[in-house]
């Protein structure tokens, strides 16, 4: 492929979207209220919204008539780019907004950034996604106030998600070969960057929702090298079902 | 008020209702039509949000990007419905608590179409095809009905329900166009919601035991084996244009009715699934059940947080 760290690029970032929407569609008709579950739906109809227009245009830099749904669907676990994080499960309510906070304050940052990217097409779907996920950020920043700040017991809860989850935060800003190359000709994002601001920020939010900042010194790492949890496997072998038992069909 | 007052008012009312004029909620009702729309729409209600479970349950295994999304943004439609649906069933005086507590103790019925389960990528075809194409001969003609909020809600309910069919009917038409293995997962998925789709209709005209009295409310302009009829009527020639068989050996087109023939329906299986003991009757409600309870203390902190805000606002403007 001649524009491999273009492709692979793209792939890291749309990754996060794909396994995050998939874990948010799990919830449609099971949340806490018909509020939440049409939230935590659209939400989920956004990221996939996302992971379409990037990778339509990673299958045309591929350049070998992969589509879309061979990008999203046909890839072995090693191929999948996204970061730990987004592939935690909804353990309960406290865990999916925290998986959701924790990645959307990242994810608006990001796309911040990556609309000033010298690619215009990347441009061009960051500048769609920036509002999508604007509204993501409100969503579950206002959820982690409530739960945080909320009753004894959704307290707890939320402490706990946020203390389990803050393991997979440095992942975030890791760089991988193609973001280097990416952000050496100026289309990609330099995470390393973003990491302050995402600390204070994300900080300055728990305490708001009078929770306690966890004090780590170790975290997780592997997803961007396709290396995930032993939950992976398991979403996968849904995403992929109908593409693996009906292969090389149109639906 | 005086027995002569109240029959004063029961003959305004239904000269309203004759005169084609909307019901609206602060307007006077008898009783009997206040409890007969609370058990309608909020059972409509029920049904929007009971509806989301069967396909909710492809949604993580669709089999493209492109039917995901449709997918998704579709059981969001449904919830939406649900949502307004309950709004609309409030202004007659119950809360939405106490419709989810009727709900989930059994006590209001959801249709009973969603007690089937979703076996294959065709089912949401079918369901898209069949099912949402009776719910619109069913709901159409409640776009003039006499009450306001739900008429209202209705108009756009069905706007998005047609929407609905023609993308389950594209489902369908991808699936049956496509590889003998996929024809073969339209026809199974038409074998099995073909008659159920039939029973949405309703129990026979004979059997129906709201039908007059929802008649002069508008309630109902055509009665259920008059909506079956014009279901199957409808039906058939798409199911020709899909190149699919409808499983049934008796449906005939009769030339002196201009109208088919079709066979006998299994109203015994209709009121085991009624009764509850259709074959997802029991999840169904665990899956409801189970994310009302679930969600308990995230609803409690939702309140407690709010009113920690409120106090603080308070004491702030002191």
């Amino acid at each position: 492929m001649k524009n491999e760290n273009l492709y692979n690029y793209i792939l890291g970032i749309a990754d996060n979207s794909l396994i995050l929407g998939q874990r948010m569609g799990e919830l449609c008709g099971h949340g806490p209220s018909l509020e939440t579950d049409i939230a935590c739906t659209n939400i989920s109809l956004d990221l996939f919204g996302q992971v379409r227009s990037y990778f339509q245009y990673a299958g045309k830099i591929a350049g070998d008539g992969r589509t879309e749904d061979d990008i999203a669907m046909l890839r072995k676990e090693r191929e999948y780019k996204n970061v730990l994080l987004v592939e935690h499960p909804n353990t309960d309510f406290a865990y999916t907004v925290g998986r959701q906070f924790l990645f959307d304050v990242y994810h608006l940052a990001f796309l911040k950034e990556l609309q000033k990217s010298t690619d215009l097409t990347l441009s061009a779907i960051a500048n769609k996604c920036v509002k999508e996920v604007s509204y993501h950020e409100r969503f579950s920043s206002d959820w982690v106030k409530r739960l945080g700040d909320g009753t004894s017991e959704s307290k707890e809860k939320m402490q706990n998600a946020i203390d389990d989850l803050w393991t997979y935060t440095d992942e975030l800003f890791h760089q991988t070969e193609a973001d280097k190359a990416m952000v050496a000709e100026g289309i990609g994002v330099d995470v390393t960057k973003l990491k302050e601001a995402y600390y204070k920020n994300v900080s300055e939010l728990l305490e708001e929702a009078t929770l306690k900042v966890p004090d780590l010194k170790y975290f997780q790492k592997g997803g961007k090298q396709g290396i995930h949890t032993e939950h992976m496997g398991y979403l996968l072998a849904d995403l992929q079902y109908m593409q693996r038992a009906y292969p090389n069909m149109e639906w | 008020m005086s027995e002569e007052q109240i029959r004063s008012l029961e003959r305004q009312f239904d000269e309203k209702i004759a005169r084609d004029e909307k019901i609206e909620p602060k307007d006077w009702m008898p009783e009997k039509y206040r409890q007969t729309h609370i058990r309608q729409m909020s059972q409509h209600a029920h049904s929007e949000i009971v509806g989301m479970l069967p396909e909710g349950n492809w949604i993580t295994r669709a089999p493209s990007l492109r039917r995901k999304v449709a997918l998704l943004a579709k059981v969001q439609d449904e919830a939406g419905h649900g949502l307004y649906l309950y709004s609309a069933t409030e202004t007659l005086g119950i809360s939405r608590e106490e419709m989810y507590e009727q709900l989930h103790t059994g006590k209001a019925k959801y249709s009973s179409i969603f007690n089937y389960p979703t076996l294959t990528w065709a089912d949401m075809g079918a369901i898209g095809w069949l099912v949402d194409g009776a719910a619109i001969i069913n709901q159409v003609p409640l776009c003039n009905t006499s009450y306001g909020p739900y008429a209202r809600a209705m108009i756009r309910v069905c706007k998005e329900e047609s929407f609905h069919q023609r993308q389950g009917f594209e489902i369908m038409l991808k699936l049956a166009n496509g590889t003998p293995e996929q024809k073969e997962m339209a026809q199974d998925a038409l074998n099995r919601w073909w008659w159920p789709s039939l029973m949405m209709l309703g129990p026979t005209d004979d059997k129906s035991v709201h039908t007059e009295q929802s008649m002069k409310w508008k309630l109902k302009r055509k009665t259920n084996d008059e909506l079956r009829q014009q279901f199957i009527d409808q039906t058939v020639p798409q199911a020709d244009i899909l190149g699919l068989t409808i499983p049934d050996p008796d449906l005939k087109w009769n030339e002196e009715r201009q109208s088919y023939d079709f066979g006998e329906i299994n109203w015994d299986e209709f009121w085991q699934v009624v009764k509850g003991h259709g074959p997802m009757n029991k999840e169904r409600m665990k899956a409801r059940v189970g994310a009302w309870e679930r969600g308990e203390w995230v609803r409690d902190a939702a309140m407690a947080h709010a009113e920690k805000k409120q106090a603080r606002k308070e004491k702030q403007a002191v």
